[in-house]
């Protein structure tokens, strides 16, 4: 089937990439770079930049984009550390700052429906609130916290040891796979494409196109609550200056995997891969002692190249 | 030989543009004078635009000739036309609303040294047109987007003036003006023809054209087929030649629906800014065609009635319910359903899938929990791909990549998947080839048999006279009274929908 093809098509650029980027390190530097241990290492690196690339396909495919997520990572990272300190425990530490980035989503999706403001400025703004109200909590410092259970949840080497991965990547592959589901098998999923791609049709086809971006937004928030949360457990500190420009990275990944800025295309395995092409470059250079400004040159080509060769392939 | 100032300014001959299966233009002859006001008139669909569209560059021509003051003409672009003194001034506004009415007069031909902009030779050929206007609220430093439609559209005129343009197509340039407005759009063509320059005038007001210009060309179906001097036509003649007898098209016969109940209707209604006064009563088994010259406010009254619009006054009933505008989705949960006119725009999402396209108005027959069973999405897609045939490869094919005709079948076939009571059809056979037309009046037909209400809006007369029932002329916002079919003919409804009700 033509159309079964296409769609395989679309991950296979960031896969191709990925296969390129492992192969040339593999050779530069086979024992470092391809040990069980570095990959663990790249796996649990990617977890935080990954979950926030999962909420932001379903912002960008239906249109939007989100600025304020690296900021909002940090805000749950501190609500985090502030309910711990507290005396509260890890569950509702962790319920707090998934809430605090669901908060933080739903005003965004409220600003972006209500006032009719294009969400690259609504999103502009929550970035700045969100990281000055971090600060102002954590109270311009890092937060100190007894992390609990919280802590082992980005270990590279969890407890207990059968499985392999840190506990993050576990949670963030299996929230990925449940949003694909979502994107892919709910009506939910079939009107944030059909927003994306043409909103005056989705309104034609009475489509609650208002409450379709309040919910993309939300999600947004939420994946990015979670990896707040998830950032606090590796820091063990809540941490108001975290993530800063984290939002360019996870806009990058999801790009790589396919997405269009215009809306009406994405997918998370795309976005997902984009975000581990990237975590695998950064690990492939550091260890074969590339200098930190060549890694950027490479990012920033590699950006352009990849969205230059869809376009290419869709012409 | 003859000299050159003998030719004429404009001479188009024989041209010829089809769009796929679709005859836009099928051998076109405009010859236009040295200083003449030319009328083009033609229905709605006859092929003005197209051929504007031609003697602007924005289209290439399959076959003919064009010369101008006898040299030849073959324009590439919007570029090459300026170049040979040819200006267009649209219905639709083509001005940048930021700038200054004195920048737009000059955009693109700013007067510059090495890219940086004299400001002399501009102003004074600001000043030059603005004075051929002479009106107050034309104010050069005025930013275009304060001015009202009709002052925009005179900005829009004075632009050409201010490139000497040789020939000056103005396409419906008083929908928009006002009465004080137009008598400056008259004078200034007058101005024009003194200094020789040649005006192609397109309007469907026909008392306008007998003021305004010196000789006219009808089209129809994409043909010449009627050239002379405006002070020997009377409106009854012009009409005439624009409606001609046709060859009978194939509308299918109607199955038997009987009247039933009322399930829409409209009180009063007005929208934002059209339409300005509706009242009309839909029935079950019943074709209301809306009739009316493009920009009369038919498309605006279906978005009103549908919630895509504001309601500014009036009631709408929906099978007896009340109310005084509702938001889209709920008129959905109602039972309206509309088809566009502008398909590609916002009829359908072109880069989704035809499965997707069919089925996005409504979830429900395949969804359970909010989660989607594709397999059944695509079976269900299948039966209308069936029950239409449509040609598709399959339920996955993007929508993008079906003819007209299949993708207007798709935009029809969302309504009888969600099951609408009340169709809204806007132009619902533009753009689409004879063999899918017909298709599209049977399933009209075969709705109202069934007691749904239906609503068409169509620019195309015969057609509106072949499918429907009853038909009202819309005239400036105005809804006339809805009157059976038969009791209409081409005539009178053009007569109507250029005079209003008498």
């Amino acid at each position: 089937m033509k159309e079964r093809l296409r769609a395989s098509l679309d991950v296979a650029g960031p896969l191709l990439g990925l296969l390129v980027v492992i192969v040339l390190f593999g050779v530069l530097a086979p024992d470092r770079f391809l040990s069980a241990y570095n990959l663990k290492t790249v796996l649990t690196q990617t977890v935080i930049v990954g979950l926030g690339a999962v909420g932001m396909t379903y912002v960008m495919i239906a249109g939007g984009i989100d600025l304020s997520i690296g900021s909002v990572i940090a805000l749950a990272s501190v609500v985090t550390a502030v309910l711990l300190r507290d005396g509260h425990g890890p569950l509702v530490a962790l319920a707090g700052g998934v809430a605090t980035g669901a908060a933080a989503g739903a005003l965004n999706g409220l600003l972006v429906t209500r006032l009719g403001i294009v969400p690259f400025i609504v999103t502009l703004g929550t970035m700045g609130v969100a990281r000055g109200v971090a600060k102002w909590l954590a109270d311009e410092q890092t937060v100190r916290a007894d992390a609990g259970w919280l802590g082992g949840l980005m270990t590279k080497t969890p407890d207990p040891a059968w499985l392999l991965l840190a506990k993050g990547v576990w949670i963030a592959l299996g929230l990925a796979a449940l949003m694909t589901l979502v994107l892919r098998r709910t009506v939910l999923g079939v009107h944030v494409f059909a927003v994306g791609s043409n909103e005056a049709t989705a309104r034609l086809c009475g489509v609650p196109v208002e409450r379709v971006k309040l919910a993309v937004y939300t999600i947004a928030g939420v994946f990015a609550g979670l990896a707040g949360v998830l950032q606090f457990g590796r820091l063990t500190v809540g941490d108001p200056t975290t993530a800063i420009g984290l939002e360019l990275d996870v806009i990058a990944a999801v790009v790589i995997g396919g997405a269009s800025l215009s809306g009406g295309r994405g997918s998370i395995t795309g976005a997902l891969l984009g975000a581990f092409f990237m975590s695998v470059l950064a690990n492939g250079c550091t260890l074969t002692g590339v200098p930190t400004y060549v890694q950027q040159i490479l990012v920033g080509v590699i950006i352009v190249t990849a969205v230059a060769l869809d376009r290419l392939r869709r012409r | 030989m003859r000299a050159m100032s003998e030719a004429p300014r404009l001479e188009m001959r024989g041209v010829e543009k089809r769009f796929g299966a679709l005859v836009a233009l099928s051998g076109v002859d405009l010859v236009v004078e040295a200083g003449e006001v030319h009328a083009l008139i033609g229905q709605n669909g006859a092929g003005k635009s197209t051929l504007m569209k031609v003697l602007a560059g924005a289209v290439a021509a399959d076959a003919g000739a064009l010369r101008i003051d006898g040299a030849p003409y073959a324009p590439r672009g919007p570029a090459d036309a300026i170049a040979a003194g040819v200006a267009m001034v649209y219905q639709e506004l083509n001005l940048a609303p930021d700038l200054t009415v004195a920048q737009n007069l000059v955009l693109g031909r700013e007067s510059s040294r090495l890219g940086w902009l004299r400001a002399a030779p501009d102003r004074a050929r600001v000043e030059r047109v603005l004075a051929v206007l002479a009106r107050p609220e034309l104010a050069p430093d005025r930013r275009v987007a304060e001015l009202d439609p009709g002052a925009r559209q005179l900005v829009e005129i004075g632009r050409a003036l201010a490139f000497d343009a040789r020939l000056v197509v103005l396409d419906e340039p008083t929908s928009s003006l006002s009465a004080a407005e137009t008598s400056t759009l008259y004078g200034v063509i007058e101005r024009l023809r003194a200094d020789g320059v040649s005006i192609v005038y397109i309007s469907h007001f026909l008392e306008e054209v007998k003021r305004v210009a010196d000789r006219y060309t009808v089209l129809r179906d994409g043909a010449t087929v009627a050239v002379g001097a405006v002070r020997d036509a009377s409106v009854g003649s012009l009409v005439e030649a624009m409606v001609g007898r046709r060859l009978d098209e194939a509308y299918p016969p109607r199955p038997p629906s009987a009247r039933g109940a009322p399930l829409l209707a409209l009180d009063g209604l007005a929208g934002e800014p059209l339409p300005s006064q509706v009242s009309l009563t839909l029935h079950r088994g019943e074709v209301l065609g809306l009739a009316g010259l493009v920009g009369a406010g038919r498309t605006e009254l279906l978005r009103a009635v549908f919630g895509l619009a504001p309601v500014r006054a009036g009631t709408v009933r929906v099978a007896g319910v009340e109310d005084r505008g509702r938001p889209t989705p709920a008129r959905v949960r109602q039972g309206l359903g509309m088809v566009s006119e502008d398909r590609k725009e916002e009829g359908l999402a072109l880069a989704r899938s035809v499965a997707e396209n069919l089925t996005l108005s409504s979830a429900r027959p395949f969804s359970r929990g909010g989660w989607v069973r594709p397999a059944a999405r695509d079976a269900c897609a299948q039966r209308y791909i069936d029950a239409l045939s449509i040609k598709t490869r399959g339920p996955a094919q993007p929508a993008g990549e079906l003819s007209g005709g299949n993708q207007q079948k798709i935009a029809i076939a969302r309504l009888l998947h969600q099951d609408a009571d009340v169709l809204l059809l806007d132009e619902p056979t533009r753009g689409v080839d004879v063999g899918s037309k017909v298709e599209i009046y049977r399933l009209i037909g075969e709705l109202a048999a069934k007691g749904k209400a239906v609503l068409v809006v169509s620019s195309y007369l015969p057609e509106l006279l072949g499918v429907c029932d009853r038909i009202a002329v819309m005239h400036r916002g105005r809804l006339g009274p809805a009157r059976p079919a038969a009791e209409w003919t081409e005539g009178a409804l053009l007569d109507e929908a250029t005079r209003g009700a008498a």
